[in-house]
């Protein structure tokens, strides 16, 4: 299967309004959940504005939140698929720019020195392509993800030591939900990496952060983590928007790494409840949205 | 818990009776503003022709269209996606906006800090909380973009809105000293050891 520059052109386009426009089923169902298991008053009316908004930009085919966030594309190559990579990521770049023209969207990105926005939605090295491979044959995934800032200036790093040991990986997950409270747009999902390198370490908390709800750390002792935390954050009482209640976090998703001997790092990288997403799948058969 | 409908602007006797807990409409004008505006207008000293007194000031960069002058855009912008953005970034300029320019309420997600509630006692404010991320919701509370200042700053111009039933809107912070986001923030810490002791991690 050959790969078309144009046509990835078009999909990063599309992939970037949808993902702002359309919350994935696994977020709303997430929704579903939290409204369910809320005690609380003001916890209960927080989450009834949000499942009304989903409905209300669904309706208005508006953007669920105004911030069109630092544009992420994740591509997935399977086996016997020729491509240009260079071409394509071109062509990731002219897409997200064109959307951002086109519908048109916020440009949220600035030279982080001068702060000037070239209203394109791109800069030095935005948008962010990650390419990755997988064992399929003749497919092609991208994911869009347009990570929203009030949740991404909620990252941390520590790089904690053996001495420490896990429960000091714990600990720091929990405090740093506390010291974040409404500011990251409760209820999200609590992305933590663990292990790896300083880089890796960071980066597997976005994948944790950007997970679908309901999938689970491929790790045993992840995925230990993982539930224990889940249940925990949400015994602090932060609540929704940091108003106070129950639903102060979907999940919390855990992804580790193997790292040095001498080393223990943690990540933080949370996700808002506007958890956006947008696939699309390219098989020689054609595409499909998902 | 009353409701209030606040038609904007209004003065510190409107203010100062509301509490924590109280639910507020805003109706007529609200102002829109963002890191780079403050940045501009207090570090360097950039000031407005706008007239900010006794008005609203909600922390957002909306999403915009530019249009053709009309009585309905005479700003020649047009309204996408108003949502609001984290205020804590912009605790500092809290105190500036009300003592320079008289805003009196702020609009935002998140709450605010000390500093700012310090200054909603000292000048009379609130700190009304919108739904953070419901985005699609608020733009049906603002009708038109009737003026523009600090255009070169886009998106983070300082935007006039002309808005109708925006809300309601709990106020989290006020003139008395009280925060909600304190006591919950609070409240989160003081369950902090016995949370961690359960999962074994207090130590």
């Amino acid at each position: 299967m050959r790969i078309n520059a144009n046509e990835i052109e078009e999909l990063s386009a599309t992939l970037y309004v949808r993902a702002l426009k359309l919350l994935p089923g696994d977020i709303k169902q997430g929704f579903e959940r939290l409204v369910r298991e809320e005690t609380d008053a003001t916890g209960r009316a927080v989450l009834g504005t949000m499942v009304e908004n989903i409905a209300i930009a669904e309706r208005t085919k508006n953007i669920l939140c105004q911030d069109t966030g630092i544009p992420i594309y994740n591509v997935t190559i399977g086996r016997n698929v020729i491509f240009d990579g260079a071409a394509m990521t071109e062509a990731i770049r002219r897409g997200c720019a064109r959307a951002t023209r086109e519908a048109p969207l916020r440009s949220s990105v600035v030279h982080p020195i001068t702060r000037k926005n070239e209203q394109t939605s791109c800069g030095a090295r935005i948008p962010i392509v990650n390419f990755d491979f997988s064992e399929h044959n003749e497919t092609v995934e991208i994911e869009m993800i347009p990570k929203g800032s009030g949740s991404e200036n909620g990252s941390f790093l520590q790089m904690l030591i053996p001495a420490d040991g896990a429960s000091a990986i714990k600990r720091f997950v929990i405090d740093r939900v506390i010291e974040c409270g409404g500011r990251v747009c409760p209820p999200t999902i609590v992305g933590v990496g663990i292990g790896g390198t300083s880089d890796l370490c960071m980066h597997l908390a976005k994948v944790a952060a950007t997970r679908p709800l309901g999938t689970e750390c491929a790790d045993p002792e992840g995925a230990k983590i993982e539930s224990e935390l889940s249940q925990a954050v949400n015994e602090l009482g932060i609540g929704p928007q940091g108003l106070g209640g129950r639903s102060t976090a979907f999940r919390v998703h855990v992804e580790v790494a193997a790292t040095h001997i001498t080393m223990n790092p943690v990540a933080v990288n949370i996700q808002c409840h506007s958890a956006r997403r947008a696939r699309v799948v390219i098989t020689p058969g054609g595409m499909a949205f998902a | 818990m009353a409701h209030h409908v606040l038609e904007m602007p209004v003065g510190e006797d409107t203010v100062r009776p509301l509490r924590v807990g109280d639910m507020v409409t805003l109706e007529k004008t609200l102002f829109g503003i963002r890191d780079a505006t403050l940045i501009a207008m207090f570090d360097r000293a950039a000031r407005t022709r706008l007239d900010l007194k006794g008005h609203a000031a909600l922390h957002t960069a909306p999403n915009v269209k530019a249009v053709e002058p009309s009585a309905e855009n005479p700003a020649r912008y047009a309204p996408i996606c108003v949502g609001t953005t984290t205020s804590m970034r912009m605790e500092r300029f809290t105190r500036p906006l009300m003592e320079r320019e008289g805003v009196r309420i702020i609009v935002g997600k998140g709450g605010m800090g000390a500093q700012s509630l310090a200054a909603f006692g000292e000048f009379g404010g609130v700190y009304l909380a919108v739904v953070g991320g419901a985005a699609a919701l608020e733009t049906t509370w603002v009708e038109a973009i009737e003026d523009v200042d600090f255009e070169e700053l886009n998106p983070e111009c300082l935007w006039k809105f002309r808005i109708r039933g925006f809300g309601p809107l709990l106020v989290t912070m006020d003139s008395h000293g009280g925060s909600l986001h304190r006591d919950v923030n609070a409240a989160a810490e003081s369950r902090r050891d016995e949370v961690l002791a359960r999962i074994g991690a207090l130590k």
